[in-house]
Order: C-alpha cells, then sequence, then structure tokens
C-alpha cells in the first residue's frame, strides 16, 4: 500500500503543521489530521498487532468502529493505552506507539503464534483447564496458573500506566427538553426543528466537527450549519460521547475536554462526565460499514470503504494506488468515482450481477465477483477473486488495497441499552431499531436511511414526534421507509476459502476467524450469548461493532436457520470505552468520601491525639506523649481514667431531638425496656430491636421535659435510626404527635470518667451545686451552665464504669469548654484519652459495641435479658423469641481470660472444644484488649450456651489467619466492679 | 437512573433516596402473635409490574413516600407521602 497526502484534497488546516511521535520517530502532520490521518499520509501501513496471533494490522476504519489501529498515547503517567488512532486528534508533539508487539509492529517476534494457530482457537482458554491429553496432564487450576502469565503477556492488549492518574475529572450535570445524538444530516434537522419550536435542545457529537458522515463529502462546509445551530440557542457539544441511555431518559455522555490539547491547563478537567436529563432523546447515530469474510481479509491495507472517502474528502489523503473494492450494495460507487479521480486506479467488485448503476466509467466495474483471498502479509501484494457462482473459476488482480463493504449496520446501540431489541431487515439485510415506548426517536441511517434526503426528512419527523410526545403538538408525520438504495443489497457476508487452512477474520481485534464460529457450532455453542463467549466475539472495546453481524450470519448458516432466529446480543452501555478516571470525577484522594469531623477536631490535633477514622468520622484513637506507642498511650490513659480523671470527645455519636406529647408514648414502644416511667431530668440506657427481634442499637435517652427528650445513638447507626424513626413515625404510627430532628451536627460532647470526673466538673460548672451526688444521682440530667455563660447539658453517664459524666454544649462552643475541662483535668493529674483506651475501659466493664452488636444478636444473646421488659410490647418483642433465636444452645456473651496470663490473643479468635479444634467452633472472640487494671489481656466474645456452661473448662482459641492458638478461660462479661460501685460513687 | 418526583421537593434522582420497602404492608400491632408478625415482615411477594414501595427521601427532606413503581420498565405513576396529613397538606397545595 502507498498511501499519500494529495495537494487539492481535504479540509485540514496545512498553515499549521504538527509534529508527532509514532514508534520512536518524527513525523508531521496537519492541524484537523486524526492520529490514523497523519499516519496514512506519512505512510505508515502497520501501525498495530493482533490480539492472539501477533498478525499486522492497519487502519480499518475513520471512526469509532476501529478495531486495528488501536495505540498506546503518551507515556509515563499519561500512558493511556488501547486508543483508536482513528478518533485520536493530532496535537503537537503527541507521542504514540503501537502495542500488544515485540520489539515493535513491523517485526514482532510473537509473530509466531500467527503460525501456531491451531493452539489458539475459540475456547482456548477454558480448555486450558482440561488439562493436557492424552492423559489429562495438570488437569485443574495448577497449570492455568503456570500458563497464564504467558498467555496473558503474549495475548491482549496495551497496558496501562500503573502510576496515579495526574489529570482530573469532572462530573457534570445537565437539563434539556430534547438531546439529539449525532450530527449528521439527521440529526441537524431534528434539531434545528426542535429549536424553532423553543424546545432547549443539546446537540451531541462524538467527533470534534459538527456534520457526521458528510465530513466525508468533498465539498462540504460545515462553517455554515455550525452557526445556524449557534443561532437558534442549541447547545452543542462536539467531542462528547452519548454512551449511553438509562431510565427517565437520562443520557450519559463523556466529554473529552483536553485529549486534543498538547499542554492543557492544569486547571481545566481532561475529561467530563455528563449525567444529562433530557425529556426526549433523538438518536440520530448513524450507520456502519460492515466488512466481509473471506482469507487474509485483515492485511494492513484492508479497509472500509467509506474510510477511504473519509480520508480522502476529510484528510486528503489517497489510501492506495491500486484500489479493489469488494461490495454486495449500491454506497460505494460513489466513493470509486472520487478515487479514481484523485488518481487511483480503481476496481469495484460488487458480488451482484444484475444491477444498473450510473458512472463516470472512470473505473473498472466486475459484476458478480467476490474476493476470497488476499496475498501478502504486511502488505497487499493481489487479491484473488472468482465469480460469485463459482469459487473455482478465479483470478488475481494486482493491487495495494482492499476496500470493503458488506452492507451497513444502523448504529442501534443506545437504543438496546433500553432494553428494545433490534428487528431483522432482509431488504437491507441489517438490524433496524423497533419503536421504543420511551421518549426516544431514532432518525436518519440509524433507521436504515440511506440517503441525505430521507435522512433530514426523518430528523424534522423525528421531533415531531418528540412534539407530539410531549404533548406540544399533535401533528401528523411519518418516516421514510428503510433503504434508499437504486439496487437492492445482495447479502454477503463470508466468502469460502478452497484451501482448508484459512484465517478469514470476523472480529478483527479479537482474532475472531469464521472457523471459530464454526468450531464453537460443533461443540454445541449456537446460542449467540453462547458464542459470543465462547469466541470472544464482539468482546473486545470496539464492542463488535463492525463484525456482530457476520458471525451472527455464519451461526444462522451453520443452523439452518435465519438471522432473526439466531438473534442478536445486547448491546450495553458504554458505546465506546469510557475512563476510569471520569467515572470517579472528583471522588478520588482524600476526596474519595466525605469526611466527619468534630467541632473539636482541631483541639484534639493541637492536643497531640493521633487520629482514626470510624465510619466517616475521625475520631482521636490516643494521644501519645513523647515516644509512646499505641500500646504504651492507651494503657495509660485507660489506668489514669481508672486512676484520677480523663476527657474523651464523643461528638460522633448520633443525636436526636425527640418532642411532643406521645414522645414517651414513642420512647417506650421503641425501646425493649420501660421508658413512660422515665422521670424528667433522668436518663435512661435503652436497646432499639428491629421488627426481626435483632438488636437494631443501643443508646441513652435523656429526658429534658415532659414533652422533650434527648437521644444518643452509637456513632455507626446513627443516620439508620433516624430514619428508622421517621419511618416509623411517618408510616406506622401516624397518630402519634412526635417530632424527630437530628441535631447531631449542633451538639459538641464529651465524656469526662474517673473518681475526680466529679471534682472536675464541679470547677467548671457556674453553679458547683448542680453536679453533687444528690443533684445529679447516677443517671442524672441538668441543663446547667459551664463558666463563662455556656449553657449545656449533663448526665451522669458512665461506659467506661467509673464515675463519669457526659456533657454536651453547642458545637460553637467545643473548643472553649474543652479548654476548662482540660485546664481543671490536669490539675488531678488527668488525661485526655481515644478510642482505644475507651476500648480498654468498657472491654473490662462488659459494655457491648457495634463489634458485638452486630445484626445476629438478640438481646439476651448479649446477656441483657434485663433490659427486655416483660411488661410491655414494644418493636421486635413478638418475634425477638422466635424459631432459632430461642435456642438455649446460641451464643451468649461471656468474657475470656487467657490460661495462661502472659498470654496475648486477638479479636476474631474461633473458640473451641479442647479436641475438637475446627470449623466455626463453638464462638467467637471479638473485642479483645490488654486490661491495666487487671494486669493481663482479656477479651469479650461470644460462646455457646454461655458463661454457665463453660466456666470451669479450658477452651482452646484457634486464631488460624495468624496461626496462633492458646487456652481460654470463660470468665464473666464483667471482668470488673461488677456491682457498679465506682459508677454509683 | 430513576427520577422520583418528591411531593415536597420535586423530580429528582434516584440517588438521594432511599429504598425503604412494600408499601402495601400493614403491620401488626405491637401484640400481635409471632404468626402476624412473621407474615408481615418476612413474606412479600415478587410482582412484576407496578408496585407500591416506600422510599425515603434521605438526602432531601426526609419525607417517607409511598411510590407506585413498575419493577419492569421503572416506570413511576404516582408518589404520595406516607404520612396522611402530610398526603392532605400535598393534595391542598395543588
Amino acid at each position: 500500500m502507498k498511501t499519500r497526502r494529495l495537494d487539492n484534497y481535504g479540509k485540514i488546516n496545512r498553515d499549521k503543521i504538527l509534529s508527532f511521535r509514532w514508534d520512536k520517530k518524527n513525523y508531521k502532520g496537519f492541524e484537523g489530521d486524526t492520529l490514523a490521518s497523519a499516519l496514512l499520509a506519512n505512510n505508515i501501513g502497520i501501525v498495530g498487532r493482533s490480539f492472539k496471533y501477533h498478525r499486522p494490522r492497519g487502519i480499518f476504519s475513520s471512526g469509532v468502529e476501529e478495531s486495528g489501529a488501536l495505540v498506546t498515547i503518551g507515556s509515563k503517567d499519561r500512558r493511556d493505552p488501547n486508543v483508536r488512532a482513528t478518533t485520536q486528534e493530532l496535537y503537537n508533539g503527541l507521542e504514540a506507539s503501537g502495542q500488544n508487539a515485540f520489539p515493535n509492529v513491523n517485526f514482532d517476534l510473537a509473530g509466531i503464534n500467527n503460525y501456531l494457530g491451531r493452539f489458539f482457537a475459540a475456547g482456548f482458554y477454558y480448555k486450558t483447564f482440561m488439562g493436557i491429553p492424552p492423559f489429562e496432564w495438570g488437569r485443574g487450576t495448577a497449570i492455568w496458573m503456570f500458563f497464564e502469565k504467558f498467555i496473558r503477556k503474549a495475548a491482549g492488549m496495551g497496558s496501562a500506566s500503573e502510576l496515579p492518574d495526574p489529570d482530573s475529572y469532572e462530573h457534570a450535570h445537565d437539563f434539556c427538553d430534547l438531546i439529539v445524538v449525532g450530527s449528521g444530516p439527521a440529526g441537524v434537522a431534528a434539531a434545528i426543528e426542535a429549536a424553532e419550536k423553543k424546545l432547549d435542545v443539546i446537540l451531541v457529537e462524538q467527533d470534534s466537527l459538527v456534520g457526521g458522515d458528510q465530513l466525508a463529502e468533498n465539498n462540504f462546509d460545515n462553517s455554515q450549519i455550525k452557526n445556524q445551530l449557534e443561532n437558534l440557542g442549541i447547545k452543542i457539544m462536539t467531542r462528547t460521547t452519548a454512551f449511553g441511555l438509562y431510565d427517565n431518559c437520562v443520557v450519559g455522555l463523556l466529554e473529552r475536554v483536553t485529549d486534543h490539547i498538547s499542554a492543557p491547563n492544569v486547571n481545566i478537567p481532561r475529561q467530563r462526565f455528563w449525567t444529562i436529563r433530557a425529556k426526549h432523546i433523538i438518536v440520530g447515530a448513524g450507520a456502519i460499514e460492515r466488512h466481509i469474510a473471506f482469507n487474509n481479509n485483515d492485511i494492513p491495507g484492508v479497509m472500509t470503504v467509506n474510510a477511504s472517502k473519509h480520508y480522502l474528502n476529510r484528510y486528503g489523503v489517497l489510501t492506495g494506488k491500486r484500489i479493489a473494492i469488494a461490495t454486495n450494495n449500491d454506497s460505494v460507487y460513489e466513493t470509486a468515482q472520487q478515487l479514481s479521480e484523485a488518481g487511483a486506479n480503481v476496481t469495484v467488485l460488487d458480488s451482484r450481477t444484475n444491477f444498473e448503476i450510473e458512472t463516470n466509467k472512470s473505473f473498472e466495474i466486475r459484476k458478480g465477483y467476490v474476493p476470497y483471498n488476499i496475498n501478502g502479509s504486511k502488505k497487499i501484494h493481489s487479491l484473488d477473486v472468482s465469480k460469485s457462482e463459482d469459487i473455482n473459476k478465479s483470478e488475481t488482480i494486482n493491487c495495494d488495497q482492499v476496500l470493503l463493504s458488506g452492507g451497513w449496520s444502523p448504529a442501534v446501540h443506545l437504543l438496546s441499552h433500553r432494553g428494545v431489541r433490534p428487528k431483522w431487515d432482509y431488504s437491507n439485510a441489517c438490524f433496524l431499531p423497533s419503536d421504543s415506548k420511551e421518549n426516544i426517536t431514532m432518525v436518519g441511517s440509524s433507521r436504515g436511511l440511506w440517503n441525505k434526503n430521507d435522512c433530514i426528512a426523518s430528523g424534522i419527523a423525528g421531533t415531531t414526534d418528540a412534539l407530539n410526545r410531549l404533548g406540544i403538538s399533535k401533528t401528523n408525520y411519518f418516516f421514510p421507509k428503510p433503504g434508499g438504495w437504486k439496487n437492492p443489497i445482495q447479502p454477503l457476508y463470508e466468502v469460502k476459502y478452497k484451501k482448508s487452512r484459512s484465517k478469514s477474520f470476523v472480529d478483527y481485534q479479537h482474532d475472531v476467524t469464521t472457523d471459530d464460529v464454526r468450531l464453537a457450532h460443533r461443540e454445541g455453542f449456537i446460542s449467540v450469548e453462547h458464542l459470543k463467549r465462547y469466541t470472544t466475539l464482539g468482546m473486545a472495546n470496539d464492542q463488535g461493532k463492525m463484525g456482530n453481524i457476520i458471525g451472527l450470519s455464519l451461526m444462522a448458516e451453520l443452523l439452518n436457520k435465519e438471522i432473526p432466529e439466531v438473534g442478536t446480543t445486547v448491546f450495553r452501555p458504554p458505546y465506546t470505552p469510557v475512563s476510569i478516571g471520569a467515572l470517579s470525577g472528583r471522588n478520588v484522594g482524600k476526596h474519595f468520601r466525605p469526611l466527619r469531623v468534630t467541632p473539636m477536631h482541631q483541639w484534639n490535633i493541637d492536643h497531640g491525639a493521633k487520629m482514626i477514622e470510624v465510619g466517616l468520622y475521625q475520631r482521636p484513637w490516643y494521644y501519645p506523649k513523647e515516644n509512646e506507642t499505641l500500646s504504651d498511650s492507651y494503657i495509660r490513659e485507660a489506668s489514669t481514667v481508672r486512676k484520677t480523671v480523663g476527657i474523651c470527645d464523643i461528638t460522633s455519636l448520633g443525636k436526636i431531638a425527640i418532642q411532643g406529647p406521645d414522645s414517651s408514648e414513642f420512647l417506650n414502644r421503641i425501646y425493649s425496656n420501660g421508658f413512660s416511667k422515665l422521670q424528667v431530668g433522668k436518663a435512661r440506657y435503652g436497646i432499639m430491636l428491629r421488627d426481626d427481634g435483632i438488636v437494631m442499637d443501643d443508646g441513652t435517652s435523656w429526658r429534658l421535659a415532659e414533652n422533650e427528650y434527648f437521644m444518643t445513638t452509637s456513632t455507626g447507626e446513627a443516620a439508620k435510626v433516624m430514619s428508622w424513626l421517621e419511618e416509623l413515625l411517618q408510616t406506622r404510627w401516624t397518630n402519634l404527635n412526635v417530632n424527630v430532628t437530628s441535631v447531631s451536627e449542633q451538639w459538641a460532647g464529651v465524656s469526662i470518667a474517673g473518681p475526680k470526673s466529679r471534682e472536675v466538673l464541679n470547677n467548671c460548672v457556674d453553679d458547683s451545686l448542680v453536679v453533687t451526688n444528690n443533684n445529679l444521682p447516677f443517671m442524672g440530667v441538668t441543663s446547667t451552665f459551664l463558666k463563662g455563660n455556656i449553657p449545656c447539658r449533663i448526665a451522669r453517664i458512665s461506659f467506661s464504669g467509673e464515675l463519669a459524666f457526659e456533657v454536651y454544649v453547642k458545637s460553637d462552643f467545643a473548643n472553649t469548654m474543652m479548654d476548662l475541662l482540660w485546664e481543671n483535668a490536669k490539675k488531678y493529674d488527668g488525661c485526655l484519652y481515644g478510642l482505644e483506651a475507651l476500648g480498654a475501659l468498657r472491654v473490662e466493664k462488659g459494655h457491648v459495641t457495634a463489634a458485638e452488636l452486630d445484626g445476629r444478636v438478640t438481646i439476651d444473646d448479649a446477656g441483657l435479658s434485663k433490659m427486655a421488659s416483660t411488661k410491655k410490647s414494644y418493636i421486635g418483642s413478638a418475634m425477638r423469641k422466635r424459631g432459632v433465636l430461642k435456642n438455649n444452645d446460641r451464643e451468649i456473651l461471656v468474657g475470656f481470660f487467657p490460661t495462661n496470663l502472659k498470654e496475648t490473643f486477638n479479636a476474631g479468635t474461633i473458640v473451641c472444644e479442647k479436641n475438637n479444634i475446627k470449623g466455626q467452633g463453638i464462638g467467637r472472640i471479638t473485642s479483645v484488649t490488654y486490661s491495666p487494671e487487671l494486669g493481663h489481656w482479656i477479651g469479650l466474645g461470644f460462646v455457646k450456651g454461655g458463661l454457665d456452661k463453660w466456666k470451669d473448662t479450658n477452651l482452646v482459641g484457634a486464631d488460624p489467619v495468624r496461626n496462633k492458638q492458646m487456652n481460654l478461660k470463660v470468665v464473666s462479661p464483667h471482668m470488673i466492679d461488677p456491682n457498679g460501685e465506682r459508677m454509683y460513687a | 437512573m430513576i427520577r422520583i418526583n418528591c411531593p415536597y421537593c420535586g423530580e429528582r434522582d434516584h440517588s438521594e433516596f432511599s429504598y425503604g420497602g412494600d408499601a402495601t404492608i400493614n403491620y401488626p400491632s405491637l401484640d400481635a402473635s409471632e404468626k402476624e408478625w412473621t407474615e408481615a415482615i418476612f413474606f412479600r411477594k415478587n410482582i412484576k409490574g407496578f408496585q407500591f414501595e416506600t422510599w425515603h427521601h434521605s438526602n432531601g427532606c426526609r419525607m417517607w413516600l409511598v411510590v407506585e413503581r413498575s419493577t419492569v420498565t421503572h416506570e413511576i405513576k404516582s408518589v404520595k407521602p406516607c404520612h396522611p396529613n402530610l398526603q392532605k397538606v400535598v393534595e391542598n397545595n395543588k
């Protein structure tokens, strides 16, 4: 093949020369080129190696259906593999290379695969699992594991960069009345008609220019169309692909903002991922020309006919000197004429015998001829052709290029995303879109219209359809009939080769040959979905845009069926690949998910806190002094709390204001324990069950006034509890007069715990009488003021088992409160303590948290049977003793000590009986800590039958993950101060 | 993407909402038998076509809604507040 740039052709800007690198060599192109057109202009024919056989591949098309010219763009952290050279706009300094080849695409060592083809046939991967005959040596996964790395290296595409993506991406949203996909004659007509009828219109075009297939016309000027569209207020989005249609007329777009710019502004995102909510969608996505399967139909120099027209008229590149065109339809003749006028020697082989076509006779037409073999390997030397009726009468045509047109497939992909199956049209040999009940209308050649006037008429009809469906008008309209060629197409999918060994490609990109389809049929994979998966036909990143129909026709022939009986696979989004970066948008790095901090976050950090994530929250984990490790620190903090006093940020707890005359009744129904008799000025610990009787969450509720409560929930379940309360009030108990409001963000909370906590608090409140044992007994609540006139709520609640208080102030006062409390706590040698120490304290005390209340545990399992009222009914009361929940071998909460007190163990350990260490054992350990109080490691967990059953038995903790085993004994979960003397102090 | 026309906020993406469950269940009284509760919380019809389901506008007005949605096409026929009083307010404001 000899490709060259012509002087008088093309719409490229010859004043602007761009230099680029291809496989480490410098070349030049012009502004307006694609990488593919620039490569062709530089007479570069081989641009890639094929997937399995490493055959040299050239440029097959001029658009998104490209399945040969897949290249890698950029380098290092901007290396982007599998880019279609046909859609990549050229820019100054563009760096591209061929892929799947070593050392390069012109000379590839793995080309040997081409001669080992019979080992790489369809189902090759699957068969590898079945072992190597005759003894099925290596059956199973071992052989696969061994060969996998070689196969993966040999087969495949370009490799992505493993470095972090330096580019930014954006998510964007828009609304409109009508979105038109495709700016060909049909789409433009539809958009203009709609804008004139005052609809708000977005026109989407994947190309850099509007015009669609008209860009391949020799005297098309798109600026006029562009002006007209803009003057009508239509939002034109070029370089933007509608990759998917979704429910409710939602369209996903990918806008390539800077992929065509050499040095993009760093403040501009590389790509934008658009979600467009439209009222109606018009799809004028065009049609895609098919190739024909015959031997060696993939040699560089093979191209679709329409692609060469694009290269000639848009880019001024003549793609061959002696061109053979093989076809079965009328669409090629205009191109043939233009190619010959441009100086090529053209021969058209038309499989049809009876047809008439008007031409200027500048090229030869051979009626009733088909191609059956290309001679050549890295380029085309000649084409073997024969009479279509008699394959044995053959002759050879000298040529350097073979252009193919096996018919056209309307781009029904987007409609297919909505589950609308296309229907086969015999007279046009293609699938046509069916009607959709949703507001989607197909126009132009994507509904099988082959001439421009029909396309324009269909665009206007499409908009009328949209207006009618939107209830804006009631106008009659009709769509032109599919077709539009003078002579009917003659189906031609494959020309069989006489010699037994041949490679007729159906799907270029995945190296699927006609023999692979036949093999799949022989082995019973005859449904299209099986055919697809077994041969990988249509599974490459072109998603079978060119080859699918050929594959279906072959299967139909083998099954003695018609194509519609064989069916078609469903196209799913995306239409063309969407980068992961665009999908994630700005949700990367520290913006991966929202970050919640408490109002004293900075205060904590300033005071030495190391933070830990709890759900979305950042909470203080521990406050190390000098060289303290985590263990040193939390053990010191926990000991200090037990000895004197400690302060802990507990703001992340969920907080809900419950107000209204029926508040008490409401709480009485949702908590398992009684709440109706809770006095004003008292708090109560409560447990909520789910409808099915399992524990949902625990927390405290404070009765601030007759009709007002303040509820706290666990950090993790805060949102769920809030939704649950709203659900109950809005759907089930609609006559209860209660209002719930989330006030989690409004209040900052701390826990002050330890024997000196009262003294500390006493120094901090305005009125020192409020926190005395008399005025604020255990579970007492008061609303008062901290020094400095700061309103606060205090409850005497203990999670640590010590004398302790929870103090809440409005979030704005958080830092002032911390300063005040810390100033006074220091006087008693107090400490700040984090989540790790909090955990140690509560494990010692046997208090449960999310680690224990994991959604499988009943109130009895948690050893909290006393919390289940027998005097009332509540959510979950009917179900908490159902079926398996009443079995007496359920796992019950217990404490664990290592038998040898010097040993440690871990949460996640499985508890087993001594001589029966297997499976799930008889229990599990949920929380483990070092107990400063007891001086050894302790744990909380569950064991079948509970303490009573195992009190005096030695059990074994199996920890296969850490390869550990230790002897354990079961103890009461209340490992210190079981009678609560400290709490009540 | 499903778009739900919240009676208070207007038409919004389903990502603003959380799915609740079957809106047609009459939950038994709290003192009802285990059998009745089992019936109410474990047994569901697998409807092909339109069904009434609850959705919570969790990232919006926090209203619980009854949405009449087709399980086949996602088409939504009606959206109403669950709470009868709110339903009345919405009706009156139409």
